[in-house]
């Protein structure tokens, strides 16, 4: 009955759109409606990505004090506007904000509060209002708002993530070992063996054995391999409109200015392989990077950054309409940081993922704001972000 | 004191899954699984027997004779292809009933003495009863007598083929001495292995006063001890391929004197009567007292243990049961520190418990084993695999493990929570470096993976 319910809706909200209609066939209708063209992709930083350090309020005039050692040198990074300014590292993205197809959304945060990377996940990928609240994940049920004549959303992950999980087909595709989890798992065993004499000396004789090191044109290389592969996929005229991403490796307590460094580069060869890659399908195209939570607005004492809140979320492609930060900035002043550590959400990513939604597949924004987070969203679906 | 649950579960058994309920006391827990022990496990007694394998390959072989040489290569080329899947069920049998049984300690004590007595499967004629010889040689003893089971393991044909004793010709035996006439010399005999590694490794143990002479007596005692193959020289008897036979022909008659002890018998008998001294001899309770104590209570085990073990086994000649309720008796093995470093497949197995495993389905373990350098029953040597650290902690192995259970992860039901689970699946208290690591991992399959190669639970 539900159900029911929601396909009059899609499509109505195609009519709307001025999509050739048949009455008595609604269903072959919803396959020329408008939107079916989109192409929506959600790459999740798994491990709290630092907005601040992505895109860096430079202009801010806590930002220096705050970050120290983890400031960016403004000489390097891509000034946006006279607070804002790009990490180096995203030199692509940066083009594409040039361009107009790239909109950033800073001080963003879903519901959840604490900061347990697992908890904070599956609120972000369920969209529940408390962890495991919900059985199913957004993009699943988005994907029933959406005409079924495509190949199944697609996750581009060794197994189906939260996102996608739930009543409707979906499919995951990984031709191999995916690579960058590998280099993070590696990371995290350092760590976790440095109380252990024994353990200790014997992982890093390993690595030095096996010459593993971080490298930073491996990362690229392995993250471009899967924005072609996903590319690939969806530029295809039936194939997926929704796909999902996984990257990790985002959660840097300790040497953050090296890690994300490769962190973003890897982000940024990704994307710059999805617009190479998808060609005139680039043009129907909405990217969202979203993480679960932010990270301090300080710096720690291991030149890295602890579990936060605020933090950054992207929408970039053809689609878009690009070249603006959207953000109702909080300033990083001990009185504004929540808790007194952390950038202060001002914008809930529920909204700008109901309003990019519903915009990309000509949805309606209340309805689908309604689907896909039943507990309510934070405000109202932002507008105006996708082209239509 | 509130350790010995998770030792009981680790230490003495083969790691703890996720809807195990921790035993309220955890020596009568151990003590029941004494008690209930089932010599032929489902999983185990599904398997196909040494004499029916052994008969089908000798009525393929049988069947192929008349088309002559190229139809008979054919049926041993499909044997040894038969031969190596029935490892690989036997492998994969015996890894699913350790993952999934409800007492693992005395699954634990069948891959001891599977290993005490240790056959190796890479030699072709070992391969398709690998399995076989664990069921029908090592299981049924367990709860018996040691003497039981190493007449039990010599009788046996993978152990016959795995020690070369099928060749072991008595040089006075009828079948020398016919050769030696038809000939005019000798070019069969005696092979001592069989011999020396029942003194050296499954009885008294090395260096533990035996001699050469000893080993050659012992071996022509031995001699016609064999296994019966089908072929037509042994198709008057009414045995089956597969079966231990006695072949009188080959055996060396006479008296023997082993460690200064004279053995009159005749036949069969002579053989067993000198197993029967080794099997309660006092430098035999030692060797299996230091390596059950090692095996519990660490590499360098106490002497104090080895001693009160040894103690055991000559007061009870050899009981087995009583070892085992010495050892659950024994503070040394119940101290909160981890003990031992798990060798690759107890590591494997703890994992599969840990995260819940009832099938294997897509997961192969027969070959991870492998990728971790312990592939089931393959030490490679009679020795069997050794069981101290220095043996398995080595860096190349570690990162073998860590990228095992990297590649494992997507096998990790989401619904398991490492943070709930660290405190059951360790043998202790997780440390402040490894709680970390877990809650900080970025997702739940990430934080199962740290947790599966955290310090406490590579160790025991």
């Amino acid at each position: 009955m539900m159900q029911k319910n929601l396909d009059r809706r899609t499509f109505l909200a195609g009519a709307a759109a001025g999509a050739a209609l048949s009455a008595l066939a609604p269903r072959i209708a919803f396959a020329a409606a408008a939107g079916t063209e989109r192409r929506f992709i959600f790459i999740i930083q798994r491990g709290a990505a630092d907005g601040l350090e992505a895109l860096a309020p430079i202009g801010d005039p806590d930002y220096a004090r705050l970050r120290d050692d983890l400031a960016l040198d403004p000489a390097t990074a891509t000034k946006l506007d006279g607070t804002f300014a790009l990490h180096p590292s995203l030199a692509e993205t940066a083009k594409m904000y040039a361009g107009g197809e790239a909109l950033f959304a800073h001080a963003v945060a879903s519901p959840y509060r604490d900061r347990s990377h697992f908890d904070g996940q599956n609120v972000m990928e369920s969209g529940g209002t408390a962890p495991y609240a919900l059985r199913d994940g957004w993009m699943n049920r988005l994907a029933g708002l959406l005409p079924k004549t495509h190949t199944p959303p697609t996750a581009f992950a060794p197994t189906v993530p939260m996102a996608l999980r739930g009543a409707h087909r979906v499919t995951s595709y990984a031709p191999s070992r995916l690579p960058g989890a590998g280099d993070d798992l590696l990371h995290r065993v350092e760590l976790l063996y440095q109380y252990d004499p024994q353990l200790q000396a014997m992982w890093t004789a390993a690595l030095d054995a096996r010459g593993i090191a971080d490298s930073n044109e491996k990362s690229d290389r392995s993250s471009a391999t899967i924005g072609k592969l996903a590319a690939t996929f969806l530029k295809k005229s039936d194939g997926p409109r929704l796909a999902m991403i996984e990257t990790n490796g985002w959660d840097t307590h300790n040497q953050q200015a090296r890690r994300s460094t490769q962190l973003l580069s890897g982000l940024d060869a990704m994307l710059a392989a999805l617009r190479d890659n998808l060609g005139p399908a680039w043009a129907q195209t909405t990217v969202l990077i979203a993480t679960e939570f932010g990270r301090t607005a300080a710096s720690n004492g291991t030149a890295g950054t602890d579990h936060g809140t605020g933090s950054l979320a992207m929408l970039i492609g053809g689609a878009v309409q690009g070249g603006r930060i959207l953000t109702d900035w909080p300033g990083l002043g001990s009185r504004a940081l929540y808790e007194g550590r952390d950038l202060k959400p001002t914008t809930g990513l529920d909204a700008l993922i109901a309003g990019a939604t519903a915009e990309c597949f000509a949805l309606d924004p209340a309805r689908t704001g309604a689907i896909l987070f039943p507990g309510g969203i934070s405000g109202r679906p932002a507008e105006g972000l996708i082209r239509t | 004191m509130s350790f010995d649950p998770a030792i009981a579960l680790n230490r003495f058994g083969l790691g703890a899954r996720p809807e195990d309920k921790v035993p309220a006391d955890a020596r009568a827990w151990l003590r029941r699984q004494i008690d209930i022990y089932e010599p032929r496990p489902a999983l185990i007694a599904a398997l196909p027997g040494t004499m029916q394998i052994a008969t089908k390959f000798a009525e393929r072989a049988h069947a192929a004779r008349p088309g002559g040489k190229d139809a008979l290569k054919a049926a041993q080329a499909e044997s040894r292809k038969e031969a190596r899947d029935l490892y690989r069920d036997a492998v994969e049998a015996r890894l699913l009933h350790a993952v999934t049984t409800d007492a693992p300690f005395t699954e634990r004590l069948v891959q001891f003495w599977a290993n005490h007595f240790a056959v190796s499967a890479e030699k072709g004629v070992v391969t398709p009863f690998a399995g076989s010889f664990e069921a029908e040689a090592i299981r049924p003893h367990v709860m018996g007598r040691f003497e039981d089971m190493l007449l039990a393991v010599e009788h046996h044909p993978a152990m016959i083929y795995f020690l070369d004793q099928t060749r072991s010709v008595g040089p006075n035996s009828m079948a020398a001495v016919r050769r030696m006439q038809r000939k005019g010399k000798s070019d069969i005999g005696l092979n001592e292995n069989l011999a020396r590694e029942i003194l050296e490794l499954h009885t008294l143990g090395v260096r533990s006063g035996y001699s050469q002479a000893d080993v050659i007596e012992f071996a022509r005692a031995l001699t016609g001890w064999s296994v019966n193959t089908g072929a037509a020289a042994d198709a008057r008897t009414d045995i089956a391929p597969g079966a231990f036979v006695f072949r009188d022909n080959v055996h060396e008659p006479g008296p023997r004197t082993i460690l200064n002890r004279s053995y009159q018998q005749t036949s069969e008998m002579q053989a067993r009567a000198v197993m029967h001294d080794l099997a309660i001899a006092p430098q035999t309770a030692t060797h299996i007292a230091t390596k059950l104590a090692r095996h519990f209570a660490g590499d360098e085990p106490p002497q104090g243990l080895i001693d009160r073990l040894a103690k055991t086994f000559i007061d009870s000649k050899g009981d087995l049961p009583a070892l085992y309720r010495a050892l659950i008796d024994a503070p040394e093995c119940w101290v909160a520190r981890p003990l031992k470093f798990k060798p690759p497949y107890e590591w494997t197995v703890s994992l599969l418990r840990g995260t819940g495993r009832h099938t294997f389905q897509k997961l192969q373990p027969a070959p991870l084993l492998r990728e971790l350098g312990q592939p089931l029953w393959e030490p490679g040597s009679p020795a069997g695999y050794d069981d101290v650290a220095a043996r398995w902690a080595a860096p190349d192995a570690l990162l073998r493990r860590v990228e095992a259970a990297g590649r494992l992860e997507r096998y990790f039901p989401n619904k398991l929570d490492p943070r709930e689970l660290a405190p059951k699946l360790l043998a202790q208290t997780p440390s402040e470096g490894t709680r970390m690591a877990i809650d900080g991992a970025d997702t739940r399959a990430a934080g199962m993976t740290l947790l599966l190669v955290s310090p406490e639970f590579l160790r025991r």
